[in-house]
């Protein structure tokens, strides 16, 4: 059952990889990220003091990106409903799904907030806690992505309904999140990894039932 | 209304009074039906009287709303999905279910061989024909292994040629022990120890 769900992961992840899907968020992230400087003007000052705080909303956004490919191809072309018969549960799919969209999602935000992070000037221990706060965020992320995904999955419109759920499910990352970025933000950090625990703690399982329930 | 159980443990398929609501309607009652290993069972009956709905129930992705139904622990389920990634060439495609279904390759071209797609196993899946596509979706079932088949409308789309192939693949798996359970109106080539005919439950009512 372990080698089975290592099987299921590797596709997933190979499939995002190989689609170019994974790297959509990274341009938005980066494009988002060079507009900012444009908007708000070169001040230096005014960009390292926001400039945290946009690269987290950027990430916000980027999650909203790969909704539509999550859930929804696998249960159109039956492969879901294959691994079903096969004795596997909505919530391992969905736990499955979680870490195979997380490392797919990920490391790439990372590497894409370490390249932005360069446009606002951020540098030294402030660039060190945003990519902190964000490692720390990414599963939360990928969590939300997941059950969003499920939750809307044949519903036409879920883009739009997708962006409206996820505004108030994310606003405990944001808070400790961009929170952690202030002078005082030590213990924001510790809060934004127990709020990112709970998050990819409950996703197999209100994924799994949103799954579940397509299927009645 | 009492709960309907399902379980999967045992050698045969049995159904024991079992019934299906979907939509607030009821599909079917009461129904009662043993297959044992190497028997085969033909599902008839008019459009939407409740065949898929029965084999997606035997398959484990639906709950019946009463009665018992008792499946081997292995089942394939062939419907109108593919289950295949199209952008794959087959053989990497059916890869994926051979390895989560822990077979090997010999296995996957062995599948392929028995479904006659043998000689596609390079090309992408999108680029498949109807009838191509159907046979694809036999590989896969081919390749699972599983005892119990429950097939949906399996020749949908084969020319007689495959229908013949499809034939021999499911003679072999009857006479390897196994079950298969066929929804079909077009005849299949095989010998069939059970028919089982689904009625629309209004005219039932009607007549008794």
């Amino acid at each position: 059952m372990i080698g089975s769900l290592a099987t299921i992961i590797w596709r997933d992840v190979r499939q995002s990889y190989a689609s170019g899907g994974t790297w959509l968020p990274v341009i938005f992230y980066l494009s988002a990220a060079t507009l900012f400087p444009f908007a708000v003007g070169p001040d230096r000052e005014l960009l390292l003091q926001t400039g945290g705080g946009i690269l987290w909303i950027a990430a916000l956004l980027a999650t909203l990106l790969p909704l539509d490919r999550l859930i929804q191809p696998d249960l159109e072309n039956g492969v879901h409903d294959q691994l079903i018969v096969r004795g596997f549960s909505d919530e391992m799919i969905a736990a499955a799904r979680l870490v195979s969209h997380w490392l797919a999602f990920g490391p790439p935000l990372l590497l894409a907030a370490f390249l932005a992070s360069g446009l606002m000037g951020l540098e030294g221990a402030a660039l060190g806690t945003l990519l902190a706060s964000l490692a720390i965020a990414t599963p939360a992320l990928a969590g939300l992505a997941v059950m969003i995904a499920a939750l809307t999955a044949g519903l036409k419109g879920a883009g739009a309904l997708g962006g409206l759920l996820l505004v108030p499910l994310a606003i405990p990352l944001l808070i400790f999140g961009a929170g952690s970025l202030s002078a005082q933000g030590g213990s924001a950090l510790l809060f934004l990894a127990a709020i990112s625990l709970l998050l990819v703690a409950i996703t197999p399982f209100a994924a799994g039932a949103a799954l579940s329930a397509i299927r009645e | 209304m009492n709960e309907g159980q399902s379980t999967g443990s045992s050698e045969r398929l049995l159904a024991e009074g079992l019934g299906c609501v979907r939509g607030g309607r009821i599909l079917f009652r009461g129904l009662s039906f043993a297959l044992q290993p190497g028997q085969a069972g033909l599902l008839t009956g008019p459009n939407g009287v409740g065949k898929s709905s029965l084999l997606r129930l035997l398959a484990g992705l639906l709950a019946p709303s009463a009665g018992l139904c008792d499946a081997p622990g292995t089942r394939a389920l062939c419907d109108d999905r593919l289950a295949l990634d199209e952008h794959l060439p087959l053989e990497q495609a059916l890869r994926f279910w051979a390895r989560v279904d822990g077979r090997s390759e010999a296995d996957v071209a062995a599948a392929m061989e028995r479904a006659g797609l043998a000689y596609l196993a390079e090309v992408p899946v999108r680029y498949f024909s109807t009838g191509q596509r159907q046979r694809a979706r036999l590989a896969r079932t081919y390749l699972t292994g599983a005892r119990l088949w429950l097939l949906d409308e399996p020749a949908n789309g084969l020319d007689s040629d495959s229908v013949n192939q499809l034939g021999a693949a499911l003679q072999g798996h009857l006479d390897g022990g196994g079950i298969i359970l066929a929804a079909s109106h077009i005849p299949l080539p095989i010998a069939f120890d059970l028919s089982l005919r689904l009625e629309p439950l209004e005219e039932l009512e009607a007549c008794s």
